[in-house]
């Protein structure tokens, strides 16, 4: 595992659900967290203590030494907000093909019909992307789609504004509107714990304004949304995620995934990647 | 009528589809099953001592298995769904309890991590399959295209969601084409409605003009 791999903070698992000790994997190697006295802990196959950071409603380790600290959200710890807590997923993809999905808008008409997308409002209008230098993030801006059903709190439909941000290789966070409150963002966020180059643990979790809907509404929402992606991301080919122009063919809707695969290839962050040109 | 309901779950889906295709108006209470694990809440267990989704309640009448919720539900409404004998509905309603033990528990294995015997939960799905593919096949021969006649009853109901959803848990259906044709059918019944993983019928596009 190369340093630009293992340097980073990866999600092991939803602080509420931590009780003993339990096995996962991440990035190819067994590892092991629990809680002990209020403590939670990681250790890795030889038994030698991770750093962990407890943030989001989850827990983080590295395998490396990261050079700096885990991302943050600061729209996230505005008071007032319901952070909700939606377990995890496992997926049969590479961890780069989950995030980018993520960061998909064209798929709503198509994958998740009459909910954030619906035919004919199939077009993804012109959106700003960049890859911000100074924090060595990827962000997409100005990001406008028509939804049927855009939030569990949304009725009827609306034309929705979106931020997507890339602050580490594979976890991304969603800006959206936030229908009960205009001026405020709603934040969704998907966190992939890569267990190895196909196979991944999806932790999605969000912060939103919403005191009507119950928790359990929410949850169900949030999951459904993403149990309608996994059967997708089981399918696609190839497997890794190719950061070479090749095979695939990007329109302008695929602004985010571009500059996001070339952020990678800058980076040096391989894992779950096709890193020969096909 | 109120279902107790988890958007993920194969025999949650059962009752709502039923519903949908009788024109039922169910009202839905979400239960957060994953991660909180609520269906073991207390106030669920007082409604269900056996801990379990979904559960049905009408009136005083409270059902917690599916297969009695479809009964139920074709009783009261629309009884041809309940098919000409009980004697060829009821063996496909054990199926499908059998196919929630093996496809059903190989799913939740792979989407949400239950413990499980995975190679022997696949392996017993696929002997499902098979027999399901080769009874399919048989009564297509005969002009049928559903279980037990010539129309949908409550036992393709209770079949087609694990059924439908065995890709989730691993297990392929490219090798069953009278399923697959099957499970089509199913999607074409006026009122379906999908669950992730289970997409709706999209219409065919027009065949396209040939150039002279």
């Amino acid at each position: 595992m190369t340093p630009e791999v293992a340097n980073h903070w990866y999600p092991v698992g939803m602080c509420s659900g931590i009780h003993g000790a339990q096995a996962t994997q991440l990035l190819g190697q067994s590892i092991t967290l629990g809680k002990t006295g209020g403590q939670f802990w990681v250790r890795d196959a030889g038994g030698k203590a991770l750093p962990v950071i407890e943030r989001f409603g989850h827990l983080w380790t590295s395998p490396g030494q990261p050079n700096r600290d885990l991302f943050t959200i600061p729209e996230a710890e505005t008071p007032g907000r319901r952070l909700v807590d939606c377990g995890s997923v496992r997926v049969k993809c590479s961890p780069l093909r989950a995030v980018e999905n993520f960061l998909d808008i064209a798929h709503f008409p198509f994958v998740h019909t009459d909910i954030l997308g619906a035919e004919p409002h199939t077009e993804v209008e012109r959106y700003d992307v960049d890859i911000r230098e100074e924090v060595d993030e990827v962000w997409a801006t100005k990001v406008k789609f028509f939804q049927p059903q855009a939030a569990k709190s949304a009725e009827g439909g609306i034309t929705t504004e979106y931020m997507y941000r890339v602050p580490a290789p594979t976890c991304a966070v969603l800006y959206k509107t936030c229908p009960p409150r205009p001026g405020e963002w709603d934040v969704i966020t998907l966190f992939v714990q890569p267990l190895t180059e196909e196979l991944c643990e999806v932790w999605p979790w969000m912060a939103l304004y919403d005191d009507d809907t119950p928790m359990a509404d929410l949850v169900s929402f949030q999951q459904m949304i993403f149990m309608q992606d996994r059967s997708i991301l089981e399918n696609q080919i190839p497997r890794k995620l190719p950061l070479d122009p090749g095979m695939e063919v990007p329109t302008q809707a695929d602004l985010t995934s571009i500059a996001y695969r070339r952020w990678l290839k800058r980076t040096g962050y391989t894992y779950g990647a096709q890193v020969v040109a096909a | 009528m109120i279902l107790y309901d988890y958007v993920l779950s194969a025999s949650c889906y059962k009752v709502r589809l039923m519903a949908a295709l009788l024109g039922v108006r169910l009202e839905v209470k979400a239960v957060n099953f994953h991660p909180a694990r609520d269906h073991k809440s207390a106030e669920m267990l007082r409604l269900n001592p056996q801990g379990t989704l979904p559960v049905l309640v009408d009136g005083d009448l409270v059902l917690t298995q599916s297969a009695n919720m479809l009964r139920h539900l074709a009783r009261q409404n629309a009884p041809q769904w309940l098919g000409e004998a009980s004697g060829q509905i009821d063996p496909w309603l054990d199926f499908a309890g059998e196919l929630n033990a093996s496809l059903g528990m190989a799913r939740l294995h792979d989407v949400l991590g239950f413990d499980a015997d995975i190679v022997q939960v696949r392996r017993d799905g696929i002997r499902q399959l098979r027999k399901m593919e080769a009874h399919l096949a048989e009564q297509r021969f005969a002009g049928m295209g559903f279980l037990a006649g010539v129309a949908p009853t409550i036992a393709d109901i209770a079949c087609f969601p694990n059924t439908a959803l065995a890709p989730d848990g691993g297990v392929s259906l490219d090798p069953y084409p009278s399923i697959r044709l099957w499970m089509r059918a199913i999607r074409s019944v006026p009122g379906f409605v999908e669950m992730p993983g289970i997409h709706r019928l999209h219409e065919l596009a027009p065949a396209p003009e040939r150039s002279r």
